[in-house]
């Protein structure tokens, strides 16, 4: 026994005699994990989050959350002896004066773009391959809240160094809190602290910012992430891949490497970015006064779609009573994100009603063999993605020569046609594409190889597919619709009525399916073939 | 002399000459009448000139402008716009127009310095107006400060011209242009002028000195360095997403794609 | 299930196929210099971050393509951590692909269900417990507990009142009052009529009194946009053409939507546009909207002149500026 393997048995001796951990370590440093790269979207996720703390904490060595006026004399000379506040000169401070400072901000800010990206790509993957159903209900309503508190965290991350952009997002923000009927008025003085920009918003948002939310953050993503655990990792379907069991590496060594290169990697390209491209740049925005502006005025990405449905708003307000209620804004602000966050969190138990199926699931699915969900899906991008053109429809009408009324016009009209729109079409690619597996599996590829027959007819030389290959394309259950039982043997109607019905109609749009080729159809035609 | 004759075929000779000739004639004339300015040129050097700028009015702009600049259905009437507003125009090569846009874009200037200074002077004659400006006039170098500059262009300019004197959209197609790469005294002619879309800062709401600050601080942005990495055109958050999406998502992706594909 | 409809059979895990470094101790010793120099790579680029902090001047600027003229300092500390990181990782990953063992395996599940025995006992005991503690049978603790908990989160409420003060009648007011002067932002100088052309714009704010000092939230709600067109270009009513001056005309600068500051004037079309969300207002028409999500017009300030000849307020701005509130009557 070496010398290195004896002070690991006494250290692990020593943990275990206090904490009986080596049984639970032994089962759990060969769990399995198994292996594909849309599995890796929440890691970036995880990974942007471990940056965002260390690189956030760096910022508050210097940071000063306070809105006090100032007079700037750091080093950047455009800004010299120009009045601003604590917050904002400190940004500059941190920019210029402090080493490394710079560099640290705009990681934490790429960092913070990434962190949200890969919640949404993480969030599509889970979606798309039906991953939230049951046993995994929870553990996707609790990633809608992390994206949720993600929007809310980065938005109060880019107001805090109070410049000319943040201060406009913040005074959008006054105004959405200030709309709200019969409370707003009150809410946004308590808020501010008194009249818009007051002196108390930034502090506050500070604390919220780098302790409540960071900690909530923590909590969510650790609960998150011991259910993954738990309830182990879904898998791909393939050949020896059953919902009985999970294919993959240990955890030890294998997946501890990846996981842990994959760390270094994330940090080492967010770094690269902070290094090589601007994000930010506070000091040509200035200092936040509410009387400038400055064209081009946007939040980040996260926040854009719901600046360009603000945009296409129409014009709407209602004056009665001596009251006002602003539909311009709630119905963009509030309303239209609010049943769009409702109805995802909500999601999966949707489904599970339309389609009546209760059983687990840690195979995913194949997109193309859920049309409904995936068209779904689709539609419900099409319609952010329209939303995020409009909200920088000035940028694209500048750089592409179009004109920001086409943009918005088009966003208007767009964003009531196109999705359902898309919805249609991407369920008829998802049609065609299962036809085009039953013909490759009942057929095999084509080859582009033609050959003569004898008596003259050319044929093209169909390659047969793999056993495996055969099994990944037919082993998903196809869904039956559930039968509308309109009244009992004994004629009474059926209790649930309208509801029953509803969920016959979808359930058989649901059902709606190219039938995957049997194992009697296979058989039949290698006979005919041979 | 062979070294003179050898350059008589080039472009520039021509208004080199004429250059001399007028300046030689204006000196002559004001030792002449031994006026005491020597800087303001001379009457009938001045009429030499709008007469000139007639002929190429007469050519060039008259079409739109209408024969005695009166304005026509397609543009407007030139009276009483001044100098200042021929020297931005012409001198940026927003005119004579390509086509008939929803604006002049800044392109080529078509007619040279002399040519314009030509066009400008009879443009003047017809009405009083702001006067042209030489960069020389605009000493924004020695008069202004950037710090009061980007304070009074955060107040006035940035809105339509973005925070970084980068250009912005305005309505049904029009635009502020971008600022950078601009001349001096065409920045102050534009803003005593009021071009196209933008409105006229008059000199008692932003005084002359204050104009020279916002120059400068144009300049300054213009000149400033990249301070931390890659600008992306500094126009906000939007190039920011796309970029953090089509390269930072994607590179990330990539590498996991490579990170999960087995080994050979 | 019927036999015409049964599903092919799951030939099962494919045979694993061994990489070229499991059988050839070659290519296993090339893929183990790859690491290392991977990780090598990595110390290299700590050593960059090193040099560039402690000697490359902070002012030292370097023009490459693509990124301009860059900060030095900046880039060399980027560089040398974005390289001491990424390279750790390649490095690990392709250790784990190429040496570590890639045999995959296969882990059983289990329902996460209890048995029922156990799930029936677990029950049991809750009702039991509930039994025991007497809730079902003693109505009035069940709702004295329900009110009090109800209760006991109100102070949690209630300790926010003093985050800041009651509105009162706040958003209605602003620092207009007849006769204030109008002052140029920045500047402060007052300002005559004749000191603005056709076409010309001004920001405005009200003239501050004697050691008055004007704050952010005076700015957010004083604002004013002076724009001089020709009378003649007018289409207001009578009492509207009355407020303003040898066609001068004011607009609060704060836009009816949310809030951002309207200044983006078109000399030639006369609009005024908000950037924030295009909100397109006609001047000539009292800042009548005419595109996007704005529902009001800007509010309109009257003007007129002292007998100096300084362009003043006639009376303060006859509603509330900025963005809507419930409380607002029209």
């Amino acid at each position: 026994m070496s010398a290195r393997e004896r002070v690991a048995g006494t250290v692990a001796n020593y943990v275990d005699e206090r904490t009986g951990a080596a049984a639970w370590m032994k089962k759990n440093l060969q769990k399995v994990f198994p292996d594909h790269w849309s599995f890796m979207l929440g890691e970036i996720a995880l990974y942007s989050f471990v940056i965002l703390l260390l690189s956030g904490t760096f910022l508050t060595f210097w940071f000063d959350p306070s809105m006090r006026t100032v007079v700037y004399e750091g080093s950047y000379q455009p800004l010299k002896e120009v009045e601003m506040s604590a917050a904002y000169a400190s940004t500059l401070h941190i920019s210029f004066d402090v080493r490394g400072g710079l560099l640290m901000r705009q990681i934490h800010h790429w960092a913070a773009l990434i962190f949200m990206a890969a919640i949404v790509v993480h969030l599509l993957r889970v979606f798309f391959t039906g991953a939230f159903r049951k046993p995994r209900e929870f553990n996707w309503i609790l990633g809608i809240g992390l994206l949720t508190l993600g929007i809310v965290e980065g938005f109060l991350g880019y107001s805090l160094p109070d410049d000319l952009l943040s201060g406009t997002g913040l005074r959008i923000a006054q105004a959405i809190i200030q709309a709200l009927p019969v409370v707003g008025t009150y809410l946004s003085f308590f808020a501010f602290g008194g009249a818009f920009p007051g002196e108390a918003f930034i502090p506050r948002i500070y604390t919220v910012h780098i302790l409540l939310l960071p900690g909530i953050f923590l909590a969510l993503i650790t609960v998150h992430l011991m259910l993954v655990w738990y309830q182990k990792h879904t898998q791909y379907p393939g050949p020896g891949r059953t919902e009985k069991n999970v294919v993959g590496y240990p955890l030890m060594p294998v997946y501890m490497a990846k996981a842990g290169g994959f760390f270094f990697i994330v940090f080492g390209v967010t770094a690269f970015l902070g290094a090589v491209a601007s994000i930010n740049p506070i000091w040509l925005y200035g200092p936040y006064t509410p009387g400038q502006i400055s064209a081009g005025s946007q939040p980040d990405w996260y926040m854009g779609w719901l600046d360009g449905l603000v945009r296409m708003a129409p014009p709407i307000e209602t004056h009665a009573f001596g009251h006002t209620i602003s539909w311009n804004i709630l119905i963009p602000g509030l309303i239209i994100p609010g049943i769009l966050f409702t109805g995802m969190a909500l999601y999966p138990f949707i489904e599970s009603w339309i389609t009546g199926d209760k059983k687990e699931h840690h195979l995913l699915d194949r997109p193309r063999n859920v049309p409904n969900r995936t068209a779904l899906g689709v539609m419900a991008l099409t319609f952010t993605l329209i939303a995020l053109i409009n909200g920088g429809n000035d940028i694209i009408a500048t750089h592409f020569s179009l004109t920001i009324n086409q943009i918005m016009w088009f966003s208007r009209i767009g964003i009531i046609v196109l999705p359902p729109l898309a919805f249609v079409i991407t369920k008829r690619i998802c049609l065609s594409l299962q036809r085009a597996d039953r013909e490759l599996v009942l057929h095999g590829k084509e080859t582009g190889r033609l050959v003569m027959l004898p008596h003259g007819e050319f044929i093209e030389i169909h390659e047969e597919l793999t056993p495996e290959k055969r099994y990944t394309l037919t082993q998903h259950e196809q869904p039956k619709a559930i039968e509308l039982v309109t009244e009992d043997a004994g004629g009474v109607l059926n209790p649930k009525g309208i509801r029953a019905k509803l969920q016959a109609r979808f359930s058989a749009a649901n059902a709606e399916n190219i039938a995957k080729p049997t194992a009697a159809e296979v058989k039949e035609l290698e006979g005919g073939h041979h | 002399m062979k070294f003179i004759s050898k350059y008589r075929r080039h472009k520039g000779a021509l208004p080199i000459l004429i250059m001399l000739a007028l300046t030689g004639l204006g000196f002559t004339f004001s030792a002449a009448t031994a006026a005491p300015a020597s800087n303001t040129m001379s009457a009938s050097a001045k009429s030499t000139l709008v007469e000139e700028g007639q002929t190429i009015f007469l050519k060039g702009c008259s079409s739109c402008h209408g024969l005695n600049a009166e304005g026509g259905a397609i543009a407007p009437s030139l009276i009483g716009v001044g100098a200042a507003s021929v020297d931005f125009q012409v001198g940026t090569g927003r005119m004579p127009m390509q086509d008939m846009s929803q604006q002049a874009m800044r392109k080529k200037p078509v007619y040279n310095d002399e040519q314009v200074a030509a066009l400008a002077a009879y443009v003047a004659s017809l009405a009083p107006g702001p006067a042209s400006l030489t960069n020389e006039q605009i000493t924004w170098e020695r008069d202004g400060n950037t710090a009061d500059g980007g304070e009074l262009f955060r107040n006035n300019c940035a809105m339509c011209h973005n925070f970084a004197g980068q250009g912005g959209a305005l309505t049904q197609g029009k635009y502020a242009p971008t600022l950078m790469g601009v001349e001096p005294k065409h920045i102050y002619e534009a803003m005593i002028t009021g071009p196209q879309s933008m409105p006229v800062f008059s000199d008692k709401i932003i005084t002359p000195e204050e104009k020279l600050s916002i120059i400068k601080w144009i300049k300054a942005a213009e000149s400033e360095p990249n301070l931390g990495g890659a600008s992306l055109g500094r126009v906000g958050p939007v190039t920011e997403g796309l970029l953090i999406w089509v390269f930072g998502l994607g590179l990330l992706i990539g590498i996991a794609v490579w990170l999960t594909a087995k080994a050979r | 299930m019927s036999k015409e409809l049964e599903p092919l059979a799951d030939p099962g895990l494919p045979e694993h196929i061994h990489r070229k470094a499991d059988i050839d101790p070659i290519a296993a010793k090339r893929a183990e210099r790859q690491v290392a120099i991977l990780f090598s790579l990595s110390a290299v680029g700590t050593l960059l971050f090193i040099y560039s902090f402690f000697f490359i001047k902070v002012d030292q600027f370097i023009f490459l393509p693509i990124l301009g003229n860059t900060n030095a300092h900046q880039l060399g500390i980027g560089l040398g951590m974005a390289a001491g990181l990424f390279f750790i990782g390649i490095g690990a990953v392709h250790w784990a692909k190429t040496l570590m063992p890639d045999q995959e395996v296969i882990a059983q599940r289990h329902e996460f269900k209890s048995e029922p025995e156990d799930r029936d006992a677990f029950v049991k005991a809750a009702k039991d417990g509930a039994e025991a503690a007497g809730l079902g049978r003693r109505p009035l603790i069940k709702r004295t507990l329900i009110g009090a908990a109800a209760l006991a989160g109100l102070p949690g409420v209630l300790m926010l009142r003093d985050t800041g003060p009651l509105p009162g009648k706040e958003l209605e007011k602003t620092n207009w009052k007849s006769g204030t002067r109008l002052v140029t932002d920045p500047g402060d100088r007052p300002i005559k009529a004749s000191d603005l052309e056709v076409g010309a714009v001004a920001q405005v704010l009200p003239e501050l009194l004697p050691g008055q000092k004007r704050t952010l939230e005076d700015i957010g709600k004083d604002a004013v946009l002076l724009i001089r067109l020709r009378p003649a270009e007018f289409q207001l009513d009578e009492e509207r053409l009355s407020w303003t001056h040898e066609g001068i005309i004011a607009f609060s600068k704060i836009c009816s939507h949310m809030g951002c500051a309207v200044a983006l004037y078109e000399q030639t079309t006369k609009h005024l546009l908000c950037p924030c969300h295009q909100s397109t207002f006609d001047v000539t028409r009292a800042a009548k909207v005419i595109f996007g999500p704005a529902a009001r017009p800007l509010p309109q300030l009257a003007i007129t002149v002292d007998g100096e000849g300084n362009l003043i307020a006639k009376q303060p701005f006859t509603e509330a500026v900025g963005p809507s509130f419930w409380e607002r009557s029209s």
